[in-house]
């Protein structure tokens, strides 16, 4: 069990079915990812890549089994502890449509240290935080200030992922974050994401069907070689 | 659960144009209801407070409340005048303490001219029986003098000194009594009752600008210099009505009994609060009507509402989605809806307030022309009471669309489907 400690993110015996459906979506005896490890995470459109990641945001619960984030297991708390430990300890970067466009993307950036006191509390000061996260991705100080809406998507993204990390939360879990970007700006992106998920010491669980960007990571896993019940469907 | 609070104003603000609609549709409502609730219950108090001492009222007989319309607020016209006669008996009667005649049927300008005598100065009380009070001038003395309401002499720009001409008949254009004009001696002090309409002279005017007028046109060939009424016997033969101030209370009814079996002619004798009571009771189902489709027109807006946040919903499930993701839960999610809802609500019946106060402002002095004064004070407990169901209606409202936005958020999770 001490070894558990050791894991950002542990899953055991899990099975997850989704409401009103007749199989399970997803059936994983383990998998794990170490603290600041880097994990690529690959399936098939509908294999349930992102049906695991709400299951690791706490926001959907296993029928079966158990998970455990930097040693907590999220199966044992209620729905509203549930939300807290999220908000505290991972950072998520979506597909596309990361931001609230009504805000500016510093305010945007900023978002995790409202909602989590653990986060404002580990950024410093949150301003410095944001300007230097922000300065590390790439963004000119000129568009700061400028509301989300009017960001190019691969700024958008590079402002979600300064928001992701910002307050150094323990796992950072990115859901196909470059499959709304042109191919030469995609491998940009994962290197800044894996440069400063590196510099955060966070977990990163980076999650896309397109093995090609696969390179720099510590890990690639096949989701199908995890998950039991897409091999029992695909028999 | 603050922050999340902060954002939903923020989020607001950025969809304030959809918002802003519903918000004004809201306002309009509220105001409507509002002001049909304030013109109700300001008509019912200026009515009663335009006769708070006088016990009762006389006339010749017809409706109790046509009598109080014609005799109190000079709206509409009298049928039949009584006898002087009636009147000096009646004003001699033991239980009586005081009497005074009202002559009405000429205009000026519009304003209706009051013939009485000096003693309705004294005699008259309004609101809480506050005696009248000259804010320049004094009581007329002379025949041809005129004491003026406030408001005429306020919309006619008329001081002590200055000379009005009466005309026949309410009509503003009716024909002049052009012959004898009258001297302003004296201007009210604003009371909120018709007196400040009124244009009060001596009852001996009234016979003397009818001395060479017959059937409501001047004789041909007959006018009689305003110099030489006074050689005239200037008691006039009828009056409209009376007012009465007994000694005691306690004779009222006996009194009544005893005016309304008179033997000269047929008099009608009405206990101003008992005919008001009757007047309100007629127009109870018109009020009734009024105030439930203004409850109804409130109910459609924020009807209105609710649609207005259910179709942003779609749009927002997004943004829904990302606050999932930051760590607000569905309960968050569902206050920020409701939240909203209840915020737009709130501000509608704040500028719905608004609007009514300056419709006040606007509209209250041509309302005041048909007796009903209303001014700008803090709401009465009914309107709070209406404020508070409005309030209570929006909430129920807003509850719809936080619903369907829990709903929304357990469904999509992190992320958002369309
Ligand atoms: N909210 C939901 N309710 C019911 N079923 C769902 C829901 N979300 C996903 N599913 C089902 O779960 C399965 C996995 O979906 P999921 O979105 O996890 O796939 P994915 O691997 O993320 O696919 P993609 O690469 O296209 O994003 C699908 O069969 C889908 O129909
Ligand atoms: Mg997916």
């Amino acid at each position: 069990m001490t070894h558990s400690v050791d894991q950002a993110i542990r899953i055991k015996e899990l099975t997850y079915r989704w409401p009103r459906q007749c199989a399970d979506c997803l059936a994983i005896s383990h998998f794990a990812v170490a603290h600041g490890e880097r994990v690529f995470l690959h399936g098939p459109s509908g294999s349930g890549k992102s049906t695991l990641l709400a299951l690791l945001g706490g926001v959907a619960l296993p029928q079966t089994g158990r998970i455990e984030l930097l040693g907590q297991p999220l199966t044992a708390l209620s729905a509203h502890a549930r939300d807290r430990f999220r908000a505290d300890h991972v950072g998520f970067v979506f597909q596309q449509f990361n931001l609230l466009p009504w805000l500016s993307a510093r305010d945007n950036v900023l978002l995790p240290c409202i909602f989590s006191t653990r986060r404002r509390e580990r950024a410093g000061d949150p301003q410095q935080a944001a300007a230097r996260l922000l300065t590390h991705l790439d963004l000119a100080p000129a568009l700061w200030q400028k509301p989300a809406a009017e960001l190019s998507v691969g700024q958008q993204q590079r402002v979600a992922a300064a928001r992701a990390l910002i307050g150094q939360p323990g796992i950072l879990i990115a859901d196909e974050p470059t499959s709304a970007l042109d191919a030469p700006r995609q491998q940009g992106f994962i290197d800044l994401l894996l440069a400063e998920t590196a510099a955060a010491n966070a977990a990163l669980l980076f999650v896309s069907h397109d093995i090609r960007l696969a390179a720099h990571f510590d890990r690639t896993v096949a989701l199908a070689d995890v998950n039991c019940a897409a091999t029992e469907a695909a028999t | 659960m603050r922050a999340v609070l902060l954002l939903a104003l923020k989020s607001a603000w950025a969809r304030r144009l959809t918002l802003g609609i519903a918000l004004v549709a809201i306002a309009l409502a509220s105001a409507l209801l509002l002001a049909v609730e304030r013109v109700r219950s300001d008509a019912r108090a200026s009515f009663t407070q335009s006769v708070s001492a006088v016990d009762l009222v006389v006339g010749a007989r017809s409706g109790a409340v046509q009598l109080m319309l014609y005799a109190v607020f000079h709206s509409g016209s009298a049928t039949n005048n009584m006898r002087w006669e009636s009147f000096e008996a009646l004003a001699t009667h033991p239980a009586v303490e005081w009497a005074v005649p009202l002559s009405l049927g000429d205009g000026h300008r519009g304003f209706p001219v009051l013939g009485t005598s000096a003693a309705y100065f004294d005699r008259l009380r309004y609101g809480d029986r506050q005696a009248l009070t000259f804010s320049a001038g004094k009581p007329f003395a002379e025949v041809f003098e005129a004491v003026l309401g406030s408001e005429v002499a306020a919309q006619l720009g008329y001081r002590p000194g200055d000379h009005i001409t009466l005309s026949h008949g309410m009509a503003e254009l009716g024909p002049e009594h052009a012959d004898k004009p009258f001297t302003v001696v004296g201007i009210l002090a604003p009371t909120g009752t018709p007196v400040d309409r009124t244009v009060h002279v001596d009852l001996a005017a009234i016979s003397a600008i009818h001395l060479d007028w017959a059937g409501g046109a001047p004789l041909p060939g007959l006018a009689i210099p305003a110099e030489q009424v006074r050689k005239f016997d200037l008691q006039p033969q009828e009056i409209t009505a009376m007012l009465i101030g007994l000694k005691s209370r306690r004779d009222v009814f006996r009194l009544q009994r005893h005016i309304n079996g008179y033997r000269g002619e047929p008099l009608l004798a009405v206990m101003p609060g008992v005919a008001l009571d009757e007047l309100w009771q007629t127009l109870a189902t018109v009020e009734q009507t009024l105030l439930a489709l203004s409850a109804l027109v409130v109910a459609v807006a924020l009807a209105g509402l609710t649609a207005t946040l259910l179709a942003g919903l779609n749009e927002r499930r997004r943004e829904l989605a990302i606050l999932r993701a930051l760590g607000a839960g569905p309960r968050e999610i569902f206050m920020m809806l409701t939240v909203e809802g209840l915020l737009v609500t709130a501000l509608g019946v704040l500028l719905g307030a608004a609007l009514l106060a300056a419709g006040i402002v606007a509209l209250g002095p041509l309302l005041r022309e048909y007796g009903v004064h209303l001014a700008l004070r803090p709401p009465t407990a009914s309107e709070w009471g209406l404020v508070v169901s409005i309030l209570t209606t929006g909430l129920l409202a807003s509850l719809v669309p936080g619903w369907r936005a829990w709903r929304i958020s357990l469904a999509d999770g992190l992320t958002p489907r369309n």
